[in-house]
């Protein structure tokens, strides 16, 4: 090849090359104003940046159910009334009745869900039959959320949830999990990639271990790898169990659009007196999801049909994005359960 | 002080940018120049003012001592001395010092005719501080985005702000300036040994010549770049350092707000497999 044409391709490829650069840049960052807010002493880097644009659509996007009329809590009882109701039997008819639709608006809305409505759950037949396993697991689930406001109050304090804090209007919510199949150490000669390295939502695409839920949030393996400075000759943990918690963490996260520092100064993971408030709200939170996946979601997998299990066989189980979907506080605190005393009237440990 | 025996031809009059003959002069072996009383000026007031700090602070354990930014409430704006104003003003007297340094370089490399690689070289540093405590604060909204001048708590914002973004090592400039970094030390090591080895030969036998350096690359990698061409070589690889770790701190804020590992979906999302 001559210099020209030598030339000539050199040009040609570079300015290829610069406008690909060019289009990467220019496309895939954001951009200034950002917003921060300082979460500890200054100068320690303790903050939260936000892309403002990002938190307006967010903020746009949150739809909270309307709320229906007050009941009055008059006349005979729930259970008085109508046959094999076993949770809700408390209530007066009002109350009842009023709680019924607004179940039906947040988790099987007649139109916008297949089949919605009452019979969602309900056969028309007889409304007080359990031939229905969705009818079972919204019992188990009204169970669930007075444990949740009642024994669990120090993760969802005064504010509370109701069925529409997960479902929003869906029948499945819709972040949920499922055990992924699990993979020996290798295959043939080969080291598998023993559940990792595949760039996963679920662990913010990171190469990080993408099920840490079954031991962290299913299971009670202990979360903390780090060495404690008064003990450091006992720690057994590997750089492989470290990046599950790692993993673990970058869901938190990423559940809660939050980064590291919301609960950690990270000269120090483990200290609690260098820790943000909210991390203390955050280990309550693991153990009502342990409770939550352990005690009332995963029993209920033999109830479920096939099409509502994961590939194992295993229901499909809450982790943090359940509920907040990508904010610091489900729908950004909004006080769902003040207007639903109803669902305080769940009558503890009722024959199911 | 007595003049070592080749000082006297280094010692050019002229070629001052600022000053003229004023401050064209030298105290022991050192050349003064305004650039260099603006130096000991910036340095001084900024050295006290760290001082006075750590007398505020109570402590002159030189690990502990901290001067911190301003709160992100302050904003752009000025800060009271006690509560950030003296960071303000040690990161002004920081700049006057650093800026004042290259100039003076500046002024010697004008001296000797020299081209200005040491200054600019300083000034990918400079740019660097810069970059740190006034371009990304600016483009945050906060002087409060800087980092505290202490030698721990410096240490405690980097890994801080590093874990802002879940996981720095996915921030594709860090990526770059960390590669710069390494194969600076690795290409500084290559070279050393290099010229250690042509340097010291076996007792008795000759020192080597660059044409038995040259040789020894050729014959292991098959290619040598010369002893003018591995200090080209070695000063781009270190600017390139310097230059992509004030790119990777500066994209970090106002160029991406969330964990750096996401801002690699555009690569999953490629139309290609998606």
């Amino acid at each position: 090849m001559n210099g020209f044409g030598r030339n000539f391709v050199l040009g040609v490829s570079s300015s290829i090359a610069v406008l690909v650069v060019l289009a990467i840049v220019l496309t895939t960052f954001e951009r200034p104003p950002v917003e921060s807010v300082q979460r500890g002493f200054r100068g320690t880097g303790m903050e939260l940046v936000y892309n403002p644009r990002t938190v307006a659509a967010d903020l746009a996007a949150v739809r909270l159910p309307e709320v229906l009329d007050p009941a009055d809590n008059d006349g005979p009882r729930a259970s008085e009334i109508y046959e094999n109701v076993k949770v809700l039997g408390n209530l007066s008819n009002a109350q009842f009745l009023r709680l019924m639709q607004a179940m039906t608006e947040w988790v099987s809305p007649e139109g916008s869900v297949e089949n919605g409505g009452c019979n969602y759950c309900h056969n028309p037949e007889n409304l007080a039959a359990d031939d229905r396993y969705t009818k079972v697991v919204a019992r188990r689930m009204l169970q669930m959320v007075h444990e949740i406001n009642g024994k669990w109050q120090t993760h969802v304090g005064e504010t509370g949830v109701t069925c529409y804090t997960c479902h929003r209007g869906q029948p499945v919510p819709a972040a949920v999990w499922s055990t992924t199949p699990a993979q020996g150490r290798s295959t043939g000669l080969l080291e598998s990639s023993t559940g990792q390295n595949l760039a996963a939502p679920s662990v913010g695409l990171t190469s990080l271990p993408y099920d840490a839920f079954t031991p962290f949030l299913l299971q009670d393996h202990e979360i903390r790898v780090i060495t404690r400075p008064d003990a450091p000759a006992v720690n057994r943990s590997s750089i492989k169990q470290t990046e599950w918690t790692y993993g673990l963490m970058v869901h938190f996260s990423e559940a809660l659009g939050v980064n590291c520092t919301y609960c950690h100064n990270s000269r120090a993971f483990f200290d609690w007196d260098e820790s943000s408030p909210p991390r203390a709200t955050a280990w309550h939170g693991i153990r009502m999801l342990r409770d939550v996946n352990g005690n009332y979601i995963e029993p209920l997998r033999n109830v479920m049909p096939p099409e509502r299990h994961g590939p194992l066989g295993d229901a499909l189980k809450a982790n943090c994005a359940t509920c907040h979907r990508g904010a610091f506080k489900p729908l950004y605190g909004a006080p769902l359960l003040r207007d639903y005393p109803e669902l305080r009237e769940v009558r503890e440990n009722a024959a199911q | 002080m007595a003049m070592l025996s080749y000082e006297r031809k280094y010692r050019v009059r002229g070629g001052t940018l600022l000053g003229g003959d004023l401050f064209d002069f030298w105290v022991g072996p050192f050349y003064v120049g305004f650039f260099g009383v603006t130096t000991i000026f910036f340095s001084a007031l900024g050295t006290a003012l760290i001082v006075y700090g750590a007398a505020l602070q109570g402590t002159f354990n030189i690990w502990l001592i901290n001067i911190p930014p301003p709160d992100l409430r302050y904003g752009l704006g000025f800060a009271p001395l006690k509560a950030g104003g003296l960071w303000q003003a040690i990161t002004v007297c920081a700049i006057g010092a650093f800026c004042s340094w290259a100039l003076r370089q500046a002024e010697i490399a004008r001296k000797l005719a020299m081209g200005y690689h040491i200054p600019v070289a300083f000034s990918v540093a400079i740019l660097a501080y810069i970059t740190l405590v006034v371009v990304r604060p600016v483009l945050m909204g906060g002087w409060g985005h800087g980092f505290p001048y202490g030698i721990w708590s410096h240490l405690d914002w980097v890994s801080n702000v590093g874990y802002q973004y879940l996981h720095f090592h996915y921030n594709p400039a860090h990526m770059l300036a960390v590669t710069f970094f390494f194969t600076t030390t690795f290409a500084l090591s290559l070279h050393a040994s290099l010229v250690l080895a042509a340097l010291n030969p076996k007792k008795g036998e000759p020192v080597k010549t660059a044409e038995h350096e040259n040789t020894f690359y050729r014959d292991i990698i098959g290619y040598s770049i010369g002893t003018l061409g591995i200090h080209r070589l070695g000063l781009f690889l270190a600017l390139s350092a310097g230059f992509w770790s004030a790119v990777c701190i500066v994209i970090s804020g106002p160029f991406w707000t969330r964990g750096w590992p996401e801002w690699w979906g555009w690569w999953l999302r490629l139309p290609i497999w998606s």
